[in-house]
């Protein structure tokens, strides 16, 4: 019981992210109907944004501390930040830490500006194209970004820590009264992150006006467009929203994984797979496909699974993959119709 | 000719006479320039030239007359690889054999992956094929290391003795055809050229001019008709009464026969299989070439192949100090500034060109390098003749 306990909290926060990524794949894929192939790149400037940060908080300027020397006996030049002149070495050294929770405010405006460039400057331009060519451009996009990415920050992954306050595991079999799950606070709180983004996702789209214009939208587009709504800005909202969510989800990651450049289409492969198992087009159908795989994968990687079926936990998602779409065409939830032609 | 049409036979000719001078036309600039870095003209890329070109013809036998986006086509050009490396581990050195059985291996496993993939279509079809591929790489990584030989993949080694071959005591086998090695070449020293004829290339050269062939009598059979017909409208297909799957499925099994012919092929050049070759990336490019050429055109995927890797090779070996020498003719701040804006795009960098120069090619030449050279074309033709509209409007292919 505790090692099933221990596998299913495993997998949440690996499935945390594939979920999050195929909820903006979905909403992309929803609204205006394409399929985005750069969107690994988002989760990776997601992450990257969390390391700006990090950077930036830490730029310092040289200082000549006369009370200590180095081996020569010369006066020892430390590197100090400048918030530590604004507010104290302490507070400082706190910000820093805290780089990564911080890294949320600051990536959101930067993920809504280059979803919203994303889509005018490019996306747009291929709704009437064919999925290929959709699929195509956005792969082109997705190493461009890639690269630009590795050509600023280099190919090595750089590690970036959670706040130290969550830095340990804690026992979490306490909790609920079994013995010896000892389990990563940040890994706890990327789930409950992803189910707080999740559940607003859903919330904005069924509960406000605007979601609701969305959702009509996605139902059938010319008659919104025809009742006098501007669908197309509404839905290149949803697009910096989808792109929102992807971004958010790497600011987050990158404790977990030390950001590199080629995180994004690792991700992307498998948060492909579980859009199609999900269901194109279906949100909840993303976000269970997503949770689903993530567990299975940690059960797959268990020591008894893996002694019964050697090398089970690198195939896993792809052998379930494999049967979902074999027994049910259009995934776990998909709707008729979407992407057979 | 061949029971070809005169336009497709001239086709076939030029690229055969293309093919058989490449040595040459590779090779445009004396060895001791400072633009003989830009000379492709060495055994090893020209291999990759053909060898790729037969894998994105085949590529494009599938996903050009059918229409179906394959992802995980890589897989077959791994699985021909094992089994040519195989062959020449037990068999013999010969390469024929290690090809036939690429081709042979790879088509029984097309014809699996196929059978079930072809079941759904669209991006369904995609996902599976590529799940097909991911799990070929994942085993061939990890469980199947016997068969494999796991990260280091295999190679021919000292201890191998094929039962065909009698070599020394200690020797290494060499892959070779009839005693003719593959290695071998022959330099031809005109002036200050250097040009390498090499005896790998011309076989991997010959070959590719008969999958050319066939692959141009696949194109303009009934058969390829009826793949077309599967493009355009595959439910109006089945209303007629007609079952497309052993279509599908033809076109499917034949494209990744290709692919082990390519897999057989590199193996027999560089004797060495890794499972990278069936990572997903490798998928990708040859879906790069295919686009980058022409989707659906006889000679696209070929162009596409050649300039994907001429960019690997030629792109990635710029650096930064070839680049002062070249701009050491400007002021110091201007040669700087210059260096450090091209420097992104060379060197380890090549792939955001490629990613550049694809983005361009799917936004504006949505017919790839083919539709740019037609479009060419057909501007100088009107301005020939202005008054006449061009009867060949319809895309040649």
């Amino acid at each position: 019981m505790e090692a099933i306990v221990l596998q299913v909290l495993n997998g949440l926060d690996k499935g945390s992210a594939y979920a999050l990524i195929a909820l903006g794949l979905t909403l992309i894929f929803g609204t205006l109907g394409v399929v985005n192939f750069a969107h690994g790149a988002l989760f990776m400037i997601g992450a990257f944004c969390a390391v700006t940060l990090q950077r930036l908080l830490s730029l310092s300027h040289e200082v000549v501390d006369e009370t200590r020397t180095d081996f020569l006996g010369n006066p020892l030049k430390v590197d100090v930040p400048y918030l530590a002149d604004w507010f104290g070495v302490d507070a400082a050294q706190s910000i820093i830490n805290w780089s990564v929770p911080l890294a949320i405010l600051f990536s959101i405006p930067i993920m809504i500006v280059v979803g919203i460039a994303m889509e005018r400057g490019l996306i747009k331009h291929f709704y009437k194209r064919p999925h290929a060519d959709q699929i195509l451009v956005t792969f082109g996009l997705a190493i461009v970004l890639q690269e630009i990415i590795k050509a600023i920050y280099g190919a090595n992954p750089i590690p970036t820590p959670a706040p130290p306050a969550f830095t340990g595991s804690f026992d979490f079999g306490a909790l609920i009264g079994m013995e010896n799950i000892i389990y990563p606070y940040w890994r706890l709180i990327y789930f409950g992150f992803a189910m707080v983004i999740i559940a607003g996702v859903f919330a904005f789209l069924q509960f406000t006006t605007f979601g609701m214009v969305v959702r009509a939208g996605m139902a059938d587009r010319e008659t919104v467009g025809m009742l006098g709504i501007n669908i197309d800005k509404r839905f290149t909202i949803m697009f910096a929203i989808a792109a929102c969510v992807a971004g958010l989800a790497g600011v987050m990651y990158t404790p977990i994984n030390s950001p590199n450049y080629h995180m994004g289409m690792d991700f992307l492969v498998l948060s492909f797979v579980v859009v199609v198992v999900g269901g194109m087009g279906s949100l909840p159908g993303a976000v269970l496909a997503g949770f689903l795989l993530g567990i299975l994968e940690s059960f797959a990687s268990m020591g008894q699974v893996i002694d019964l079926l050697p090398g089970i936990n690198q195939i896993i998602i792809y052998l379930v993959a494999i049967v979902i779409l074999l027994t049910r065409p259009r995934g776990l939830m998909g709707r008729k119709g979407v992407m057979e032609e | 000719m061949f029971g070809l049409n005169s336009k497709d036979t001239s086709l076939l000719l030029v690229v055969a006479v293309l093919t058989l001078l490449a040595p040459f036309i590779l090779n445009p600039f004396p060895e001791n320039s400072d633009l003989a870095q830009f000379n492709a003209g060495y055994p090893d890329l020209m291999q990759r030239f053909v060898i790729f070109g037969i894998f994105a013809i085949g590529f494009n036998i599938l996903f050009g007359l059918t229409g179906y986006l394959s992802f995980g086509h890589a897989a077959f050009l791994g699985v021909g690889s094992y089994a040519a490396i195989w062959m020449m581990k037990l068999l013999t050195l010969n390469v024929i054999p290690a090809i036939f059985m690429g081709i042979v291996v790879a088509g029984l496993f097309a014809l699996v992956v196929g059978f079930v993939s072809l079941r759904r279509s669209g991006i369904y079809f995609s996902i599976l094929t590529l799940a097909f591929a991911q799990m070929s790489y994942a085993l061939a990584y990890s469980v199947l290391t016997p068969i494999t030989g796991g990260e280091t993949g295999l190679q021919i080694k000292p201890i191998d003795r094929p039962l065909l071959s009698n070599l020394e005591p200690g020797e290494i086998g060499r892959a070779n055809l009839f005693g003719i090695e593959m290695g071998n070449s022959y330099l031809l020293n005109v002036g200050g050229w250097q040009f390498t004829f090499n005896a790998g290339y011309y076989i991997a050269a010959v070959v590719m001019l008969i999958a050319f062939y066939i692959s141009i009598r696949i194109f303009r059979s009934p058969f390829g008709m009826m793949l077309r017909a599967v493009k355009s409208n595959q439910n109006r297909l089945n209303y007629t009464g007609l079952n497309s799957k052993p279509y599908t499925l033809a076109a499917f099994v034949i494209s990744g026969m290709y692919a082990g012919l390519a897999g057989g092929l590199m193996v027999a050049m560089d004797t060495q299989v890794g499972p990278e070759r069936m990572f997903w990336t490798a998928s990708g490019e040859v879906v790069l070439m295919a686009i980058l050429g022409g989707v659906g055109t006889l000679i696209g995927p070929v162009l596409g192949a050649g300039m994907i890797k001429y960019m690997e090779n030629i792109l990635s070996k710029i650096n930064d100090a070839i680049l002062h020498q070249w701009f050491a003719f400007m002021p110091d701040g201007l040669e700087n500034f210059k260096v450090a804006i091209i420097h992104p795009f060379i060197g380890k960098g090549w792939h955001l060109t490629l990613g550049i120069v694809f983005m361009l090619v799917v936004i504006f030449l949505p017919g790839g390098l083919v539709e740019g050279g037609q479009r060419i074309g057909r501007l100088f033709r009107r301005k020939k003749r202005k008054d006449k509209p061009s009867p060949d409007a319809t895309p040649a292919e």
